[in-house]
């Protein structure tokens, strides 16, 4: 074990995953000279040389064009996008080829590519550095998405998205690259697709989270201590989703509050939201919550922490459910 | 390369011999018959919506016999057919337009991408698999084939300066048929010609007379030869005319100039071909008879097995999307197959 940031994580998962296969390939903006604006890249380019760490033209759907066309020639290519809301651009390629392409050549060709960026906001950034973009890969078809919130799992999911066959998105909450340290296994480690992480056992009601929104949970359990049992359940891989544990946390208490910090309307909580009305009515006391940003572009940085899901606000809506 | 028989005179291309001639002769004609047999089985409402290229036959003939059988193509829609040229069956074209799962290829029995339908988002496919090849030490090259509108998309000029930077062995081959769908050049661009963007790349820019199938097949091979000594890509601009709607669904006449494509429809790329080949006296009656021949019999086969096809399976609608479906798949098919077999 070494006691590591996330962000160091991310770049201790490049070094072991780059030196292990010799197809795999990073990609980006700034990613080699400067070793990436967050430094997730950083020693790659002298370590595995300029064309396994690549600094690319500046344009998002180029880089993931390419990168199709890069794993038709046998690469497994890891696209940097800088920002969150610096992906959109390659949400063309995405939508229109990257979740295809496999179903395409009716499973001839496999598309093992890796998006990874940086998502969240609490950083005190301009517009468009904070964004919380996870609905939109979810929701396409053909691709995968993955968010840790610890660094052992930034580094483990990471590694697992660029062994997987398929296109993986990996959301890193940059809020906590370097706020948050933490164990992480030396070596190959692997946190495997579709496993979501119980952060904290409870009995009285379950708070459901993923990324930067996991630590919020898990202050909220420990801010309700002595009044109730708080369980908080990380869901790490928003697809495919861990169904089995989403339904087993939340019959354990009966009563779950869900967390995001995108905006509200057709987020990815609605869909676990969804789930748990299909599939647990009878299991359920209390009706489901979900704490989100609000429908709003996201905010001025001086005024952004009232927009994002606070402890207040989970303790709040956790106490509702409490009390119904 | 190809005159008029009168005062401009015919021309060779250095290397090619008269099979080469009969080969590109025999690619065009496949190509034609292909085209105009779809039309009418659209007609007949034996395969969907179907997007014609009557008179791309040169350009796409001569193209892709400058081409080895490692380089890979990357097609738009226009360029449906141009797998047959790889060897790909008739009834492979014909399924895909009948929406048959027998029409998704695998792109590795071909050296054939799939049929890029949005346009232009191909482009960077392509540019990083040259890419991708280079960096192997591979010394396959790529085409990527598009429209005059396709120079207007953020995809086209993403991946076309991506080729640049990296030096990638592509050649970007524009059919410049001065349609998209209704829209004409001058309402596309303000470039004085598509090849001068090029120069914003740093890459060579070459026009070309699209209904010449000599001429594309010598500047496609100069771009061959430049990209596998690794000169980089080459944008090719292959001047033609739409002379047939954009597509099945299409109606040309609102927007089109009927005596233009009248004009364009005498001058059509497979009939001066033959022309030449007359006057070059390599081509008889028996032999345009024969190929003809050959070709028709080939659709006619092709679209009786595609149309012998048993039907696609519904279990087809969950496979493919990964390499391993996540668990609610089968028990969403399951719900699906209990629904329909009810």
């Amino acid at each position: 074990m070494a006691e590591l940031t996330l962000v160091e994580a991310i770049n201790d998962a490049f070094h072991t995953e780059l030196g292990r296969d010799d197809s795999v390939l990073v990609m980006g903006e700034d990613v080699g000279r400067a070793g990436g604006v967050f430094r997730a890249t950083a020693g790659l380019r002298d370590k595995f040389g300029a064309d396994r760490c690549v600094d690319t033209p500046l344009a998002e759907a180029g880089i993931l064009g390419t990168a199709v066309g890069l794993c038709m020639a046998g690469w497994r290519p890891v696209c940097e996008m800088q920002y969150d809301a610096f992906s959109y651009p390659c949400l063309d390629q995405l939508i229109t080829h990257v979740g295809r392409y496999r179903w395409r050549t009716r499973g001839g060709m496999e598309f093992p590519l890796v998006v990874r960026m940086p998502y969240g906001g609490g950083v005190r950034a301009p517009e468009l550095h904070d964004d919380s973009p996870e609905a939109y890969y979810a929701h396409t078809p053909g691709v995968k998405v993955a968010i840790p919130s610890t660094p052992a799992d930034a580094k483990g999911l990471l590694a697992a998205a660029i062994r997987d066959p398929d296109p993986v998105i990996v959301l890193e909450p940059k809020l906590h690259y370097r706020t948050m340290r933490g164990e992480v296994p030396v070596g190959e480690h692997v946190v495997p697709l579709g496993e979501a992480r119980v952060a904290r056992s409870g009995d009285d009601a379950t708070i459901v989270a993923y990324g930067s929104m996991v630590p919020v949970a898990e202050a909220a359990a420990e801010a309700l201590e002595g009044e109730a049992s708080i369980e908080v359940l990380d869901i790490r891989t928003l697809k495919p989703l861990d169904e089995d544990a989403l339904l087993s946390a939340a019959g354990k208490t009966g009563r779950v509050v869900i967390v995001q910090e995108a905006p509200r309307t057709a987020g990815y909580g609605a869909e676990l939201a969804a789930i748990l009305a299909e599939k647990a009515m009878l299991d359920l006391r209390a009706p489901v919550i979900r704490v989100t940003g609000y429908d709003v572009p996201y905010p001025y940085w001086q005024i952004e922490d009232a927009y994002m899901p606070s402890v207040d606000r989970v303790v709040a809506a956790v106490r509702k459910t409490l009390e119904f | 390369m190809i005159g008029d028989g009168e005062a401009i005179p015919d021309g060779e291309v250095e290397g090619l011999e008269e099979r080469d001639l009969l080969e590109l002769y025999r690619s065009m004609v496949l190509l034609r018959t292909y085209d105009e047999r779809s039309v009418v089985f659209h007609s007949q409402g034996r395969i969907g919506t179907y997007a014609i290229f009557w008179n791309h036959e040169a350009m796409q003939a001569g193209s892709v016999y400058a081409l080895e059988r490692d380089d890979w193509i990357f097609p738009s829609y226009r360029e449906s057919a141009i797998g047959l040229l790889r060897g790909m069956p008739v009834s492979t074209v014909l399924s895909w337009w009948r929406g048959h799962p027998a029409g998704w290829w695998n792109p590795l029995d071909y050296n054939v991408a799939s049929i890029c339908v949005p346009i232009g988002t191909h482009v960077p496919h392509a540019a990083g698999l040259a890419w991708g090849k280079k960096l192997r030490g591979e010394s396959a090259c790529a085409i990527a084939y598009f429209g005059d509108g396709a120079t207007s998309e953020g995809s086209f000029h993403e991946g076309a300066n991506f080729a640049g930077v990296m030096r990638a062995p592509l050649i970007l081959f524009c059919n410049n048929n001065q349609w998209a769908i209704s829209t004409p050049l001058s309402a596309q661009t303000a470039a004085e010609t598509l090849a001068d963007k090029a120069v914003g790349y740093g890459i060579p820019g070459v026009r070309v007379d699209g209904g010449d199938v000599l001429a594309v097949f010598e500047v496609t091979r100069d771009a061959v030869d430049r990209a596998r000594a690794g000169e980089g890509p080459t944008f090719i601009e292959a001047v033609s005319y739409r002379a047939a709607p954009h597509a099945t669904a299409d109606d040309p006449r609102a927007y089109i100039d009927l005596e233009r494509v009248e004009e364009e429809k005498a001058r059509e790329c497979l009939g001066r071909y033959e022309a030449y080949l007359r006057r070059a006296g390599v081509l008889s009656d028996e032999l345009v008879e024969s190929t003809r021949a050959e070709a028709v019999e080939a659709l006619r086969s092709g679209i009786k097995a595609a149309e012998g096809e048993p039907p696609a399976d519904v279990g087809l609608v969950f496979e493919h999307a990964y390499a391993a479906p996540p668990a609610s798949f089968a028990v969403e098919l399951a719900e699906l197959r209990e629904l329909l077999d009810g």
